[in-house]
């Protein structure tokens, strides 16, 4: 990957400036491969990774198995678009093995995910059967611990 | 400096006067006095550690909690596992296109410093030449002094980025000089080799008949598409060679205490009386750890590799524009800032920096007489930790601007 993406992907909140300093590019240099990036997608998006048990502690997040019946031409393409338009979706995935897709959302209460599949995924022609799973607990999330374990100390000053 | 132990209270005196003339004679490194000084300071951002801040990657921890949960827990080989030898074989040849035969060309020790204690012990006769390069790592000169050589230094220069020139070595080179020793990338400098300047030295080897001590601790950390030949692999080489490397620098894993030297079977077998009688063998957690990083840790191994190069950039770019002129050092993970814009001795600019601003770097003349005007500055460093610290620097310089 290319040094500057790899860098924003660890940290995007550095400025051009800084992350200049670090890659021995100018600032100028950042800000235009940034934003070709950014208008070839290549960038989707930044945000932070936030702990939800400590901003939305009532919130549910389940991850849903979905079965689909592919369809002629398209494959699976369509139907996964549209699961994955749906504002609750925040990760929607096509996978291997014993199902299709792996669908997670992002919900206030139990209740709203339900009617989320029983309304609106279940409902869609071409969905076969979902199952449904929920978080119980985040351990990790983008590569954050929840809890990150401090690392031993090193003394001041070593040979 | 005097602690509280120093004081001449009658017994002590009397031990004192018990400890032989040599290690008497050996001086406290400088750089403990400095840790006393930084340690008294408290809350500081230090820039004066040697190793990395990151844990040894969790795949290579997992890796020795697994062996001791598995009751690994005896001796191993006085050679090490030979399991270890033959990943290090086999990283060797792969990493330095040099070959060496697991079963007798290569032992196991408690880091590259045993490595060399080991060599030289069973290298030198009395009064025998060891040629070294400084400013460089605190134990090569002691090392040798205590295996009964002499320590020859020959000093690297801030106009070759301190790397080693051929024909200064050579000016060294008396009826007596048995060993050259190298270590690029370098400790404190990260000064690393121009090949044509190791071709000189690996020829002046064979000319005169020397053995060549590599200290190749730092090589996996090269910077801008460098490529690190080890003298090893030069032709006529391998047979007049120590290959010494370890694991704690390239996969962070200093307190395992864990290196090893690579070398013609006679004298890995003439290294090897010598570790037996005093060390039997490494710890075989360790080696475990050790045989896990070889044969997995390349991927982690890049991550902190591209994390150092970053800060390396940052480093030199903001020292340089605190009208500190530091060089583009190759590799390791050190800068070595050039600190007489401020008229402050090496000592001096380390300890007021220390006073003033709370950041620790370690005054060059701890590596050598050839390190003043200079402090070393380890980026392996926290990269916030890290910037605030070369803020502070450039307020200090800028005041200190001579």
């Amino acid at each position: 990957m290319d040094a500057l993406l790899d860098l924003l992907t660890k940290d995007s909140r550095l400025s051009p400036e800084d992350l200049a300093a670090r890659l021995n590019l100018t600032p100028a240099e950042v800000k235009s491969k940034t934003a070709a990036w950014e208008a070839d997608g290549t960038i989707l998006g930044y945000q932070a990774v936030v702990d939800p048990e400590k901003t939305d502690p009532g919130g549910v997040t389940a991850l849903i198995e979905v079965r689909l019946t592919p369809e002629r031409g398209g494959g699976f393409d369509r139907l996964a678009e549209r699961v994955a338009k749906f504002d609750q979706v925040t990760t929607c995935w096509l996978m291997s093995g014993g199902y299709d897709l792996a669908v997670v959302v992002q919900a206030g209460s139990l209740q709203e995910v339900a009617r989320f599949v029983a309304e609106k995924l279940s409902t869609l022609g071409g969905v076969l059967s979902t199952v449904t799973h929920f978080q119980l607990k985040i351990y990790k999330q983008n590569g954050f611990l929840s809890t990150p374990t401090p690392d031993g100390s090193r003394l001041p000053i070593t040979p | 400096m005097k602690s509280p132990s120093d004081s001449p209270d009658n017994l002590s005196l009397s031990v004192k006067s018990k400890i032989s003339d040599r290690i008497q004679a050996i001086p406290r490194s400088g750089i403990r006095e400095f840790f006393e000084l930084v340690l008294n300071a408290g809350d500081v951002i230090s820039l004066g550690v040697g190793e990395p801040d990151f844990s040894t990657p969790w795949h290579i921890r997992e890796a020795a909690i697994y062996s001791l949960e598995k009751g690994q827990t005896s001796y191993t080989s006085n050679l090490g596992l030979l399991e270890l030898r033959k990943s290090i074989t086999k990283y060797v040849a792969k990493k330095f296109h040099v070959d060496y035969d697991p079963a007798k060309e290569v032992i196991v020790t408690v880091g590259v410093s045993e490595a060399l204690d080991l060599a030289f012990r069973a290298l030198l006769n009395p009064g025998e030449e060891v040629i070294y390069h400084e400013p460089c790592y605190v134990s090569y000169s002691p090392t040798i002094y205590m295996a009964y050589g002499v320590p020859v230094v020959v000093e690297t220069k801030a106009e070759d980025d301190f790397a080693l020139r051929a024909a200064d070595v050579e000016r060294c080179i008396t009826p007596k000089t048995k060993v050259i020793m190298l270590n690029f990338p370098t400790n404190p400098t990260g000064a690393v080799m121009d090949p044509k300047e190791l071709q000189g030295i690996a020829d002046l080897a064979i000319k005169h008949d020397l053995i060549v001590i590599t200290d190749e601790i730092y090589s996996e950390l090269l910077y801008d598409d460098r490529t690190h030949p080890s003298i090893a692999a030069l032709p006529g080489m391998k047979e007049r060679t120590i290959l010494m490397h370890g694991f704690s620098k390239a996969f962070a894993m200093t307190g395992f205490r864990l290196g090893y030297a690579c070398a013609p079977p006679e004298l890995t077998e003439a290294m090897m009386k010598i570790h037996q009688y005093s060390m039997l063998c490494a710890g075989i957690t360790a080696q475990v750890a050790a045989i896990e990083a070889l044969e997995h840790g390349a991927a982690p191994m890049e991550e902190m590799r591209k994390a150092y190069w970053r800060r390396r950039n940052l480093v030199v770019s903001k020292l340089n524009g605190a009208g500190l002129k530091t060089f583009q050092p190759g590799g390791a993970f050190y800068a070595f800032p050039d600190i007489r814009s401020t008229g402050m001795t090496s000592r001096e600019f380390a300890t007021r920096l220390l006073e003033e601003e709370k950041v620790a770097v370690v005054p060059g003349t701890a590596f050598g007489k050839a390190g003043e005007g200079f402090v070393r500055a380890c980026y392996a460093t926290d990269e916030k930790q890290l910037a605030i610290a070369l803020d502070r620097i450039a307020d200090f310089a800028q005041r200190h601007r001579k």
